[in-house]
């Protein structure tokens, strides 16, 4: 930054202006908190960060056992294990980058109260940290799909394996759009997040993860897909396990409400930011 | 709003306002009653009773329109009582939160050090922190890496660099703390009585490294602080606020003695009566008033006498009466005590009026708070019996600075003369 720009300080604040520029800026910054997350979650723990490998085999063994087993509900020939493996990793992936910017402004008020820097740098190191776990497990999920593969499994990644990254962008920016939302509005009612918690478990259950969409009845198929989840999990599913069937349209209103809830958000974010700190 | 090429900070107009009680009710369910309520013309039922719903007294200019011009190289010091609105100013300078009205512009970057060492993480090292710390504060990694040396050499910590700072001292941490804000290539240094914390030697260093900083590199400090000799030493300019408006700006002595005359109130007199005192085992005799004698303000300068009157009601036969005047200073620490001994007797029911000459010229510059003792020393076997004990008026002792080394408040509270020197 030259010494003679000039920076405003008014009580004013348009409701788009976003620095990106300053963000940018600041890209050092969230860097070193990602390393400062790595490093500090798994201190004082006997596994370490083995826990990020063994986190989603035991929750993919609990639903094999429940869902798969128990509740007998069908995977359309898919192995179990895989096919509740690759929902969990991906919903693990949504609902932290979502806890993450939900928690910002409460998690980091003592911080916030003393130093300025763009607030969201937080939720943004939060994607970063997430998606770094998140590969890590994919690695995992990968090993074991082509495990499958070759002991002549109904398991057929495609060409479509291509569009991971987009994948992973959709989902890391709906789950922190709807994040950033919640944040903002738990600055003023703490009770919010009881709901939130319950809201979360309650759409993962909307979310084709424990089933496949296949199974819905077809009245309710299309209302299931329009969760804008929904046909993320179906495409993540259709392009490393070839089962399930990917449908443009429903890609595209999902993209759409993708876009429209992250640019909700960072307006809200933005405008509570500026004062939060004197009623939170 | 137009800036001089060598203005670095201006605010116009600048005005934060807090709401005093209750924000909200801080639940959903509430909040929507109310807002229910008020849309069909309802009483609020979240209203207190007896609270007028939208009274002016509910809310609290903490920055009252101030109106501030810095210029590139100054070392402006602020000071004012606590609520004068410092903090605040602070805050919405380093942008932490944003003013209700009016405006800031500034040129360059802004570090601040509202608080030692924000963003400091226990479990990391102290290499790590300064990374992190840095960041936070706005510099990059690799302005960093080109000043780790340096800064870790400034804070004196290079034996721990590598050990978590959770088991640091606060000493430690502060000195580390201070030694990244310190090297960041901000333009503009902002400081909130962060120093109080680190020893005597380190402070003196801190503040060298600031002035440093302001003359040859040109940077722009702003400190706030309680210590007066810290701003003496310091700033080059100080603004007092009181009550959220600017009251003073300008040279630092003038602006010292006008705080230090608010701060301690003009009191010069105090009655007794109906007010609480420590009590004590014996109760001879009830002090009624003490005032300062044909003064109108509590301060003395330089080799000002101070009379002290004292009235008191005799409630039993006194005799051989004896009073001590103990002195303390801003940290309630003693400093050194008056002492007159059998100068009265009296008889019960006697009020007595006395006046007494106090010799404080040896006491330096500050804020003092006394303590009237009054005893008994009849029977050597019980030693010293207090027969009444209070509070006694505060007084500001003022003495302009004789040369070029300022008394510093570590060396203590009490001139000395000066050094005979021999062959």
């Amino acid at each position: 930054m030259k010494t003679n720009d000039i920076t405003v300080v008014s009580s004013k604040r348009g409701l788009f202006s976003v620095n990106l520029k300053e963000l940018w800026n600041y890209r050092d910054l969230v860097v070193l908190f990602v390393k400062r997350d790595l490093k500090n979650v798994y201190k004082q723990t006997v596994l370490g960060p083995f826990w990020i490998i063994i986190n989603p085999f035991l929750s993919s063994f609990i639903f094999t056992v429940i869902f798969g087993m128990i509740a007998n509900i069908s995977t359309n020939g898919v192995p179990q294990f895989l096919f509740y493996m690759s929902g969990n990793i991906l919903w693990s992936y949504f609902s932290s980058c979502f806890n993450r910017a939900g928690s910002t402004f409460l998690a980091n008020a003592r911080i916030f109260s003393k130093v300025y820097f763009p607030r969201l740098v937080m939720p943004l190191s939060g994607i970063l940290y997430n998606s770094i776990t998140f590969i890590i497990q994919f690695a995992m999920f990968m090993i074991l799909t082509v495990i499958y593969c070759f002991t002549g499994d109904n398991v057929h990644p495609n060409i479509f394996i291509l569009f991971l990254p987009l994948i992973m962008l959709h989902t890391a920016l709906l789950g922190t759009g709807v994040g950033l939302i919640v944040s903002s509005l738990t600055t003023k009612y703490r009770d919010l997040n009881v709901l939130v918690s319950f809201g979360l478990s309650l759409w993962m259950y909307v979310t084709p993860i424990v089933y496949p969409i296949s199974q819905v009845p077809d009245n309710l198929r299309s209302l299931m897909l329009l969760n804008p989840t929904a046909p993320i999990i179906e495409a993540f599913r259709y392009a490393f396990l070839g089962s399930g069937s990917v449908n443009t349209i429903y890609i595209l209103i999902s993209v759409s409400v993708t876009a429209v809830i992250l640019a909700f958000g960072v307006l809200v974010f933005n405008q509570v930011e500026k004062n939060y700190i004197d009623t939170v | 709003m137009i800036m001089k090429e060598n203005c670095v900070i201006k605010t116009e107009n600048l005005t934060k306002e807090y709401r005093l009680g209750v924000i909200g009710s801080g639940s959903l369910r509430h909040d929507l009653q109310s807002w229910y309520a008020k849309k069909r013309g309802r009483e609020n039922p979240n209203q207190k009773i007896g609270v007028s719903k939208y009274s002016d007294s509910d809310r609290f200019l903490a920055l009252d329109s101030l109106n501030l011009e810095v210029n590139r190289g100054e070392r402006l010091g602020i000071i004012g009582s606590n609520g004068a609105g410092k903090s605040t100013f602070l805050k919405l300078l380093s942008r932490v939160t944003a003013p209700t009205e009016g405006e800031i512009r500034f040129r360059g970057r802004i570090a601040s050090m509202l608080e030692v060492g924000t963003g400091f993480h226990p479990e990391l090292t102290g290499r790590e922190n300064i990374y992190l710390n840095g960041a936070i504060l706005g510099m990059s990694k690799a302005e960093i890496a080109a000043k780790i040396d340096r800064i870790i050499e400034f804070s004196e910590c290079e034996k721990f660099i590598d050990t978590p700072v959770k088991r640091y001292s606060s000493g430690m941490f502060v000195k580390l703390a201070f030694a990244v804000a310190a090297h960041l290539d901000a333009e503009i240094l902002i400081m909130d009585e962060v120093l109080a914390v680190g020893d005597a030697k380190f402070q003196k260093k801190c503040i060298n490294k600031m002035r440093e900083l302001a003359m040859r590199d040109d940077r722009t400090v702003l400190y706030v602080s309680h210590n007066m000799n810290t701003i003496r030493q310091l700033c080059s300019r100080c603004i007092v606020l009181e009550q959220g408006k600017k009251i003073f700006d300008g040279d630092v002595e003038n602006a010292i003695k006008i705080y230090l005359g608010n701060d301690s109130i003009n009191t010069v007199s105090v009655d007794y009566i109906d007010q609480y005192k420590e009590p004590c085992k014996r109760n001879d005799i009830e002090l009624l008033r003490a005032e300062f004698y044909e003064k109108t303000d509590n301060r003395f300068f330089d080799n000002d006498a101070m009379t002290l009157r004292l009235i008191w009601k005799n409630k039993a036969e006194i005799s051989n009466l004896c009073l001590r005047i103990e002195v303390f200073d801003s940290h309630r620490y003693p400093v050194t005590a008056f002492v007159t001994e059998n100068f009265y007797s009296g008889r019960c029911g006697d009020t007595a009026s006395m006046r007494f000459k106090l010799d404080i010229s040896r006491i330096v510059s500050g804020g003092y708070s006394t303590r009237y003792v009054f005893y008994n020393k009849e029977n050597p076997n019980l030693g010293f019996e207090n027969v009444e004990i209070a509070a006694g008026l505060g007084f500001t002792k003022i003495t302009p600075n004789m040369n070029e080394n300022p008394w510093q408040k570590s060396w203590g509270s009490i001139y000395m003369d000066e050094i005979e020197t021999e062959n």
